[in-house]
């Protein structure tokens, strides 16, 4: 068997494109660690195209002319789905993007032979490699001797402890001496395809269009992939050519137990004892044991949500408080009028309402780094699997959507830990149906307003129905989850085997762990941040133009000035003018007319007008709602006030207009719309598109107006 | 015909043979479960799934599920 390499379809490296060198290995082998030793400070971050996979490149410290790619974590090139199509595209440089020039691949020292297995299907296509040994210090004795790996493979191996930098300059020096030298020899195949194998290559590899290198690694990469695949920008001639070829598993098993043959009698020998893992299976008996793993369990989840739900609270009420602070001093500062209220009650509150997520995500990042490097998410997915997977769900969608109770926003950001795209978008479009803690502002106006407070079995049902709503979300985001992976056809769950790997446990970096928290949340800043923001700022100019107060209006001004005349007894006046004023301007505005015109449509749901107005203003935030009631019925912000009026608010013919079961349907709507377009940005953001936040939105919105309409109707028929 | 899925813990056995459908047997495979590798079931998750089995000096987690779809055979001591 000849071996094509790809090199020629390289292009020449000119000084203002730097060199590419991509990293790539199996997960859990100190990859990111290596990473950023690699590259030390920089690094941009950002997506492939069309897949939520996370796109990392930095330059190689000390040489700007050297771009290292972090290619995601993978255990065989071979793809079935776009997000581990990524490895290949990379490493032959099929997505539009170069070839590199040089591929490090991690293997870790105690598990020589599943790591070295990517390093030969590489070396089948050709890839110049270069074997970064990791782990090395765990493995201690039963690692292999690095000079005798190489003689093996054939490739240069350095041995290295990212953890303290032992033989990363020595790394570093033999990956700037590979790119030096002219391109080594490729490495022979370790095993001989059959006759009939050999055949159906060839037969692929000729119908190569000319943009894809005519490497028999490829077409054998083809032959194993293509077909009942979720593949991106495969040729139609490809394809055409792989289905006459006719591949069957029989392909796979050459393939595959030829690696394994050559690396279980080459490479298995050099490492010759097992590694320790004492410490990994005491640590293990008892976090998986079957109570004490499950409470200690239990006891760390609540740790995570606490950490969300209150520990945040300090810092964000002093990013509100500052920015109130920063509001007032600019009111000073600028003459009243339009201006003014555009700086302060769009700009500064709306930078105000993008950073004050930001606690929630360090510290969601923070516990989700440590866990993740520790090894235990991995255990939470073992742990969780059996209850999760009746949903569909992915056992490690278990922290993303309990983080969801206390925001979607960072929960949402914390599906990356999860390596399948399927399972990920499925994550992100049920997080939003928990409850989250803006809705409850909303419920307890609801429920303290529009529920009498009695007690039903010495339980007070204002308490029984706020547990009420968090069941009912529980159930309708795993709900959710069944019947959308059964529907929606990129959501159905395929039949592929679950093998997550429980790597020894391992202390965590925190280094790197602070580094995370940082590329997550400036990337939250500068890519969904300005989403919310200029969403913010539309949601103020909706509820704030055309600033005309309607004809006969009292001249609220002139009353409010003279009232501030009389000093300190005229205070509650001025007050209550203001409140007024506002009240007449909010009625006024285009916000409050389309809640007019929409009430034909929410009139069945049991809501007026100032309820769509209400759950306009809730875009912006769900608590917004409401500051939103309190200026519609002119109180301003005392919420006992508003409760009252909600409950005195007659209808024209003299009824009550919100009944009790108006306030269910109400709840039923909070809990179920998407009306949050901070979680719409970061979803578009982890999607990488439009499609999914607008599939979410949809979905959201329809069931809320379905669920509050049968609430509010099938309610009234049974004459609540 | 012995399955994984039918093997008590801490019984080392030799893989005879990978089921199930394309993707899913050459999956297994890749990560080593590849016939002739010995394999050990160490521990069973606290629902009763999915399983801890030792292969090539590693830790895996699969499904009984899929653990029903590896045919095994005692090992050799």
């Amino acid at each position: 068997m000849t071996v094509a390499t790809v090199a020629s379809a390289a292009p020449a490296a000119s000084p203002a494109t730097p060199r590419r060198v991509a990293l790539c290995g199996n997960p859990n082998t100190g990859k990111t660690t290596l990473y950023n030793a690699l590259t030390g400070a920089q690094a941009k971050v950002g997506n492939y195209p069309g897949v939520t996979v996370e796109r990392r490149s930095g330059a190689l410290r000390g040489r700007d002319d050297v771009a290292i790619i972090d290619v995601p974590g993978t255990y065989s090139l071979v793809a079935r789905s776009a997000d581990e199509q990524i490895a290949i595209d990379v490493i032959a440089g099929l997505g539009g993007e170069p070839r590199p020039e040089l591929l490090v691949v991690c293997v870790d020292a105690t598990q020589l032979v599943r790591g070295l297995y990517l390093v030969l299907q590489a070396q089948e296509l050709g890839a110049p490699c270069v074997v970064a040994l990791t782990m090395i210090d765990e493995a201690g004795t039963a690692a292999p001797e690095a000079g005798a790996l190489a003689r093996t493979l054939g490739v240069p191996v350095f041995p290295v402890v990212g953890r303290t930098g032992q033989g990363v300059a020595e790394l570093r020096a033999g990956i700037e001496l590979a790119l030096k030298q002219p391109p080594l020899e490729p490495s022979p195949w370790r095993w001989q395809p059959s006759p009939a194998l050999a055949g159906r290559i060839a037969q692929v590899r000729a119908a190569f269009p000319p943009d894809w290198p005519p490497s028999d690694a490829l077409a054998l990469w083809a032959l194993q992939c293509v077909g009942d695949d979720e593949l991106g920008h495969i040729p139609t001639e490809v394809r055409a050519a792989v289905a006459a070829a006719a591949s069957g598993p029989s392909d796979d098993d050459e393939a595959v137990l030829g690696r394994y043959r050559w690396l279980d009698a080459h490479v298995a020998p050099l490492g010759a004892r097992p590694p320790d893992r004492k410490l990994t299976d005491r640590i293990d008996r008892l976090l998986l044991h079957r109570v004490a793993g499950l409470a200690i369990f239990a006891a760390i989840m609540f740790v995570v949500f606490m950490s969300l739900f209150s520990w945040s609270a300090p810092a964000i009420d002093a990013i509100d408080a500052g920015f109130g602070w920063v509001g007032e001093q600019a009111r000073k500062v600028l003459p009243d009028g339009v201006v003014a209220d555009f700086v302060v009650d769009g700009v500064i509150a709306g930078v105000g309402s993008v950073l004050v997520f930001l606690p929630q995500i360090l510290l969601l990042f923070f516990f989700l780094g440590l866990l993740e490097d520790f090894g235990y998410l991995a255990r939470v997915a073992y742990l969780m699997d059996r209850i999760m997977r009746s949903m569909n769900l992915h056992g490690r969608a278990f922290v993303p959507m309990l983080s969801g109770f206390a925001c979607a926003v960072p929960a949402i950001m914390a599906t990356r830990t999860m390596e399948r795209q399927r399972d990920r978008i499925l994550t992100m479009l049920v997080i939003p149906l928990m409850t989250c803690s803006a809705r409850l502002p909303v419920y307890t106006l609801v429920i303290a307003a529009l529920f009498p407070s009695k007690t039903f079995g010495g339980v007070a049902t204002q308490s029984l129905l706020m547990v009420a709503m968090y069941g009912f979300s529980v159930a309708t985001s795993l709900g959710a989850a069944w019947v959308l992976s059964r529907t929606v056809k990129p959501l159905r769950a395929r039949r592929l085997p679950f093998v997550i790997e429980l790597p020894p446990y391992r202390a965590p970096r925190l280094a790197d762990i602070v580094r995370m928290m940082w590329t997550k949340s400036s990337m939250f800043l500068r890519e969904a941040g300005t989403v919310i923001l200029a969403c913010t700022i539309a949601l103020w100019a909706l509820l704030y133009f055309p600033r005309d107060l309607p004809a006969g209006a009292p001249d609220y001004d002139a009353m409010i000035e003279v009232a501030t005349a009389q000093g300190e007894g005229g205070a509650e006046q001025v007050a209550a003018l203001e409140h007024a004023r506002d009240q007449a301007l909010l009625e006024s505005s285009y916000g409050a007319q389309l809640g007019k015109a929409l009430e034909p449509a929410i009139e069945p749901l049991g809501f007026d007008w100032k309820i769509g107005v209400g759950i306009i203003g809730a875009f912006a935030a769900r608590e917004v709602f409401v500051a939103t009631m309190g200026v519609i019925y002119g109180v301003g912000d005392d919420e006992a006030s508003l409760r009252d009026r909600l409950r005195e608010e007659k209808k024209a013919d003299g009824s009550r207009a919100y009944t009790p079961l108006a306030g269910l349907s109400l709840m039923v709507f909070f809990a179920l719309a998407c009306q949050c377009f901070s979680t719409l940005a970061v979803v578009k953001r982890e999607s990488g598109g439009f499609r999914w936040p607008l599939f979410l939105l949809g979905y959201m919105t329809v069931l809320a107006y379905v669920a509050s309409l049968a609430v509010f109707q099938v309610g009234r028929a049974l004459g609540f | 015909m012995q399955s994984l899925a039918d093997t008590g813990r801490h019984r080392p056995v030799t893989i005879d043979a990978v089921g199930g459908d394309r993707g899913f047997r050459r999956r297994l495979m890749e990560m080593g479960l590849v016939p002739g590798t010995r394999v050990t079931i160490t521990n069973v998750a606290p629902l009763g799934d999915p399983l801890e089995i030792e292969v090539r000096r590693g830790r895996l987690s699969i499904r009984r599920h899929e653990a029903a779809q590896i045919r095994v055979r005692p090992a050799a001591p």
